[in-house]
């Protein structure tokens, strides 16, 4: 049995055991939404740490998937379990076509193109009133429902949404040590070089922009049924920039950091209660630290910073 | 009468062009120095308008020291952001540089709103508020000290980059930089040159738009946009093309927003942005295919 699958057991009996542990109090409520933002940070990192892409427009996906799940089940009374994977494809659809001209910009350029791009489908949240109830949201969104249960308790939620997250990160496991997966890490590291060993590192670029829009769409939908109303200000700029803080902090290019910076950002707010507006200094506080410190985050950092000490201890005791 | 309404978003726009043109201009003398898009930009346009109003009201300064004051000021914040954030970056490739400044933009909109509540505040009129009629359209004074100082400015920028030894130097930095470090020039104090500049400007953009539409912590991250797409209009020009940009940019969002829909104005702004990005990345006037990277 290789490593990674071991981790991924680990990992998941760690997943599965939680609520005994929390015997089902506020703070399954919040883990609920690590789990959401978790399947979000994987996502925009299988772009921006595998391929080296950056996005500042993912909370527009993370949108649409929530407003596509949300109107199609509120409004005109669908299954929600058709409705999220034809928002998915809705959403992939988009994100390829619109990817295909986008991503050949590269660095800055590709950040302010996706940035305004999230600006856009942010205003389109706010303005078509009549179908997504403007700035005032979009209420009444059914409980998502399966085989005679109903998702409506933060427990049941919390199972729900953490299927969907480990089904994610079994993916993105399995694609990181994948031919595409090194594939991307050769597009990372020069696009030029993967190029000339034969990648279609164009394509490749936009299709892995289009994968991580569904998985964000995914994320969507989950948090519309769980939150049963959605309103734009969630997925605005300010989120998009939130999700890049999760990815950085956590470690780009690992899955298992992007839980971690999911859970680190989503918990931090919960015990600074005292500080509640002071969450955006936080955030870029620890934006810039981390890049001009740790900029291979957490999952790098902290075994590197025991290995120094380490090292420290010895050299200090040899002397 | 159709006439009428069009002159007076033509007048209107032109006015928020500018501001849009002068902010472009500070991204794009960044950018030519360094390579940096400084995603910070439109936070020392926030400081510009949220500084005046401090040394006016809190410490009681008239408005002609106010806005000097805050200018100095401002460009001490570019000073210490390019020194502290900027240089001891140990690896600035693009997506730490975006990531680094995205951050010191939330950073200094924090502070800001530590410091100076949620609250939009109005800044004073610079020579009162009596409309001024032009054929039919009405402006006021306001409008006229913006364009004004724009024309200031881009006059001002010329003299510096062509005729001083500073600004020779800058350009040769833009052109290339390890060739420029060759000749003598100190690279890493034109940098930072750079980041005061254009925190001046963005300030000085901030403060002459202030009283027309209100300051307050979170303006600079539209009016830091739009300027950026003023700039790419301009094709990263730090002249007159991205004031052109500005005002072309500035004249649309305006006729927009009256014929077509209000809420949809700032959109206008963005759907340009992505267009001239993907179809003439080198800018509307540009001529050489230049890579984006």
């Amino acid at each position: 049995m290789n490593r990674e699958l071991l981790k991924f057991l680990a990992f998941s009996a760690m997943v599965l055991a939680a609520p005994l542990y929390f015997k089902g109090g506020y703070l399954m409520n919040v883990l609920v939404f690590v789990g959401i933002y978790t399947m979000l940070a994987i996502g925009l990192n299988l772009l921006l740490g595998y391929a080296g892409q950056i996005s500042l427009g993912h909370a527009g996906f993370f949108g649409m998937g929530a407003y596509l799940s949300g109107v199609l089940t509120a409004t005109y009374a669908w299954n929600p379990w058709l409705a999220m994977p034809l928002a998915a494809a809705v959403v992939g659809v988009v994100a390829f076509l619109i990817g295909l001209p986008i991503l050949k910009l590269k660095g800055h350029y590709l950040a302010m193109a996706t940035l305004g791009l999230g600006i856009i489908i942010y205003i389109v949240f706010n303005e078509t009133i009549d179908l997504t109830g403007g700035p005032s949201g979009l209420s009444g969104i059914p409980y998502l429902e399966l085989g005679g249960i109903t998702f409506d308790s933060d427990v049941k939620s919390y199972y729900l949404v953490w299927s969907f997250a480990l089904l994610v990160i079994l993916f993105a496991v399995n694609l990181a040590n994948s031919r595409v997966g090194r594939a991307l890490r050769a597009v990372h590291d020069s696009e030029v070089a993967a190029r000339v060993m034969g990648v279609n590192a164009r394509l490749l670029k936009v299709q892995i922009f289009t994968l991580s829009a569904v998985i964000c769409s995914l994320a969507g939908s989950l948090y519309a049924h769980t939150m049963t109303f959605i309103a734009p200000a969630s997925f605005g700029f300010n989120f998009s920039v939130e999700l890049l803080t999760m990815v950085v902090i956590g470690g780009l290019g690992s899955v298992y950091g992007s839980f971690l910076g999911a859970a680190l950002l989503t918990l931090l707010p919960e015990f600074l209660r005292a500080a509640q507006d002071y969450d955006i200094i936080i955030y870029g506080a620890l934006l810039m630290l981390m890049v001009m410190f740790m900029p291979g985050g957490l999952v790098r950092g902290i075994p590197d910073f025991f290995k120094m000490v380490i090292k420290g201890r010895r050299g200090a005791g040899n002397a | 009468m159709l006439f009428d309404q069009i002159l007076q978003y033509c007048l209107s726009g032109l006015s928020t062009g500018a501001i849009y043109g002068l902010i472009g201009v500070g991204f794009s003398i960044i950018f030519n120095a360094t390579g940096i898009i400084n995603f910070a930009q439109g936070e020392f346009v926030m400081l510009g308008g949220m500084l005046t109003l401090l040394f006016l009201e809190t410490l009681a300064l008239p408005l002609w020291a106010a806005i000097p004051c805050a200018i100095a000021a401002s460009m001490v914040a570019g000073l210490l952001f390019e020194r502290l954030a900027i240089r001891p970056l140990r690896q600035p490739t693009p997506i730490n540089l975006v990531i680094i400044t995205i951050g010191g933009s939330i950073l200094i909109r924090g502070l800001a709103m530590l410091a100076w509540g949620k609250d939009t505040h109005a800044l004073p009129p610079f020579s009162g508020n009596d409309p001024i009629s032009i054929l039919g359209a009405t402006i006021l004074p306001q409008h006229i000290w913006i364009l004004v100082v724009t024309v200031f400015i881009v006059a001002v920028n010329r003299f510096y980059f062509y005729h001083t030894i500073s600004g020779k130097a800058m350009r040769a930095c833009a052109y290339n930089r390890r060739a420029a470090g060759l000749v003598g020039i100190d690279v890493r104090r034109m940098v930072l040159f750079s980041f005061v500049i254009s925190s001046a400007l963005g300030s000085i953009a901030g403060l002459i738009v202030a009283p027309l539409t209100m300051t307050s912590y979170d303006v600079g991250i539209m009016l830091g946009l739009k300027g950026f797409c003023a700039a790419i209009i301009g094709g990263m020009s730090s002249g007159i093309a991205t004031v052109i940009g500005g005002l072309l940019l500035g004249i649309l969002e305006s006729l927009g927003a009256g014929l077509i829909s209000s809420g949809y104005k700032d959109a206008i702004a963005f759907i340009i942005l992505l267009l001239i990005l993907v179809i003439r990345p080198q800018g509307l006037f540009g001529k050489a295919e230049s890579e984006r990277v």
